[in-house]
């Protein structure tokens, strides 16, 4: 009797903190957004979405986002398939790389582009002589944003395909499936969540990537500025309302991922329930 | 493989080619100025701060979500995603103009206790705490999930209070979680920029983190130096990767003792 009045007293207080604590830090800074970008009256905002600049940077995001989205997922299915489904040598050194970019700063990731494509490098020439522009360019933008995003949708896809095994891969084949049947029949539909799971939390942190694209864009208005930078740059100008009103949009964004995350999670789960 | 190698190898190779042809004495130059080593302290000091108020907090809010039923508990299973979704310079701006002085929280604030946020350390460390709060309770999580409850009845049939239940039985098995979820706060916050750069307002020796120091040399296109603190970040990332690694494998080790 006594340890369950105790239990009750620390649980809502745990609760309660905790339900502070997360309306301080991660709602009300949202509450805060919308309240600054609508303060000066719906016409205003209205006005700031649609600079030609704002929609050319979010056109830019748009463009670096489903580039990376695409690069990944093509990646990340590959990757995954060779690392859970072939025994090689230097497996672990290979998963190892693919982790790396979620531990390296954002700026390292900028900065080791600039070394490698930038006026100093021993590439430059050879760029120089095809005229490619990387650097400043929309390339160098696409680049970093693979980059940062480049492990989530292998991350997401390891662990499934690890559980699953390979008896109905062999099975197929041994029955004279082809290898693209065999992917398309017996692969993707168990990993179909997963997969679109990775992509979700890789398109959220590709429109967002702030750092990287940053050191590598230039920040030319209307050419290499994407949403983030493009913030930045009315924020700095004393713009608070077309910065905040622009933010509105990325947050906007952001909620339908949650949703979609939370959504796909639950469906995830499902699927693994009815199978054992 | 092409990708991982175009995308992830060759710069990498880039960067240590690059560092190569860096004379020792001039890296060592470099990473010694005051401004620079200054701004490796606050970058350090600032994630750390914020790292170990994450796992606290962290570890309250994944306990809550695993063991406890209360309304609006789906909102918040999915609210601790956010500063992962969110771009961080839209969660810098919105933090920076919160805690101004004239903002809802920095007027609070600095009437009630003369505090300033943003533009100081404590700034800092808020962003990193916004920042840094997925990753300790994405860790501890699933971990505390997987903890039979049998054993703490055990523990409590057998005598003990719920206190020492928690601190002899519960806490040993997510430490390890809890560690690696710390460490990867800690690396994740030392790098990081888009939020912090708009909080912490850039006084050199004050509020210059080190991520922004590279970045302010690249500015200026001085490569090399950039190059020589990145390396020195870079550096500290993996000590941090290694110590967890380290302890990791001591606490299981005192885990699997103890049973």
């Amino acid at each position: 009797m006594q340890m369950n009045r105790e239990n009750a007293f620390i649980k809502w207080t745990l609760i309660v903190g905790c339900e502070l604590f997360l309306a301080l830090f991660l709602i009300l800074p949202l509450v805060f957004i919308i309240q600054t970008a609508f303060a000066q009256g719906l016409a205003t905002y209205c006005n700031s979405i649609t600079d030609q600049y704002a929609v050319k940077a979010a056109w830019l995001t748009v463009k670096a986002t489903l580039w990376a989205v695409g690069v990944n997922t093509l990646f990340g299915l590959s990757a995954a398939w060779c690392i859970t489904k072939f025994a090689f040598r230097g497996k672990k050194i290979i998963s190892t790389f693919i982790d790396l970019p979620v531990t390296v700063s954002p700026i390292i990731a900028g900065l080791i582009y600039v070394l490698t494509f930038g006026r100093q490098s021993f590439l430059f020439p050879l760029l120089d002589k095809y005229d490619i522009e990387i650097i400043f360019a929309t390339p160098g933008i696409i680049l970093a944003t693979i980059f940062v995003t480049f492990p989530f949708i292998s991350r997401e896809l390891i662990p499934v395909l690890t559980a699953q095994g390979v008896d109905e891969e062999e099975a197929a084949s041994l029955m004279g499936a082809r290898t693209w049947t065999i992917f398309r029949k017996v692969t993707l539909p168990h990993i179909k969540w997963a997969l679109l799971y990775g992509v979700v939390l890789c398109t959220a942190r590709a429109m967002g990537e702030f750092g990287a694209v940053s050191v590598l864009s230039g920040h030319l208005r209307g050419k290499t500025n994407t949403l983030p930078l493009y913030i930045e740059l009315l924020y700095q100008g004393y713009d608070f309302t077309g910065a905040f009103a622009a933010s509105s949009i990325l947050v906007l964004l952001t909620i339908i991922i949650l949703i979609l995350r939370v959504w796909l999670e639950g469906r995830g789960n499902k699927r693994m329930e009815l199978r054992h | 493989m092409t990708i991982l190698s175009v995308v992830v190898l060759i710069p990498l190779c880039s960067l240590v080619v690059f560092s190569a042809q860096l004379s020792p004495s001039e890296f060592l130059h470099t990473i010694t100025t005051p401004r620079v080593l200054k701004s490796y302290w606050i970058s350090i000091a600032c994630a750390f701060s914020a790292s170990v108020v994450n796992a606290f907090m962290g570890l309250s809010l994944a306990w809550i979500l695993v063991r406890y039923e209360f309304p609006g508990k789906r909102l918040v299973d999915g609210i601790i995603e956010l500063p992962f979704a969110l771009p961080t310079a839209v969660a810098g701006i919105a933090l920076t103009h919160m805690t101004t002085v004239n903002g809802w929280i920095g007027k609070l604030f600095f009437d009630l206790f003369n505090v300033r946020i943003a533009y100081t350390p404590l700034g800092i460390v808020v962003a990193l705490i916004f920042i840094g709060i997925p990753f300790v309770v994405r860790s501890v999580q699933p971990v505390l999930e997987k903890i039979d409850v049998q054993y703490e009845e055990a523990a409590s049939i057998l005598g003990a209070s719920r206190r020492r239940t928690f601190l002899r039985v519960i806490f040993p098995e997510i430490l390890p979680a809890l560690i690696s979820g710390f460490s990867l706060a800690f690396a994740r916050c030392i790098g990081e920029y888009g939020s912090v750069v708009f909080i912490s307002g850039n006084i050199p020796y004050k509020t210059e983190i080190a991520p922004l120091m590279i970045m302010s040399q690249l500015q200026e296109y001085d490569y090399a130096s950039a190059t020589s603190i990145a390396l020195v970040m870079l550096a500290i990332a993996f000590v941090i990767l290694f110590v967890n690694a380290v302890l990791q494998s001591l606490v299981s080790k005192r885990v699997s003792g103890i049973s």
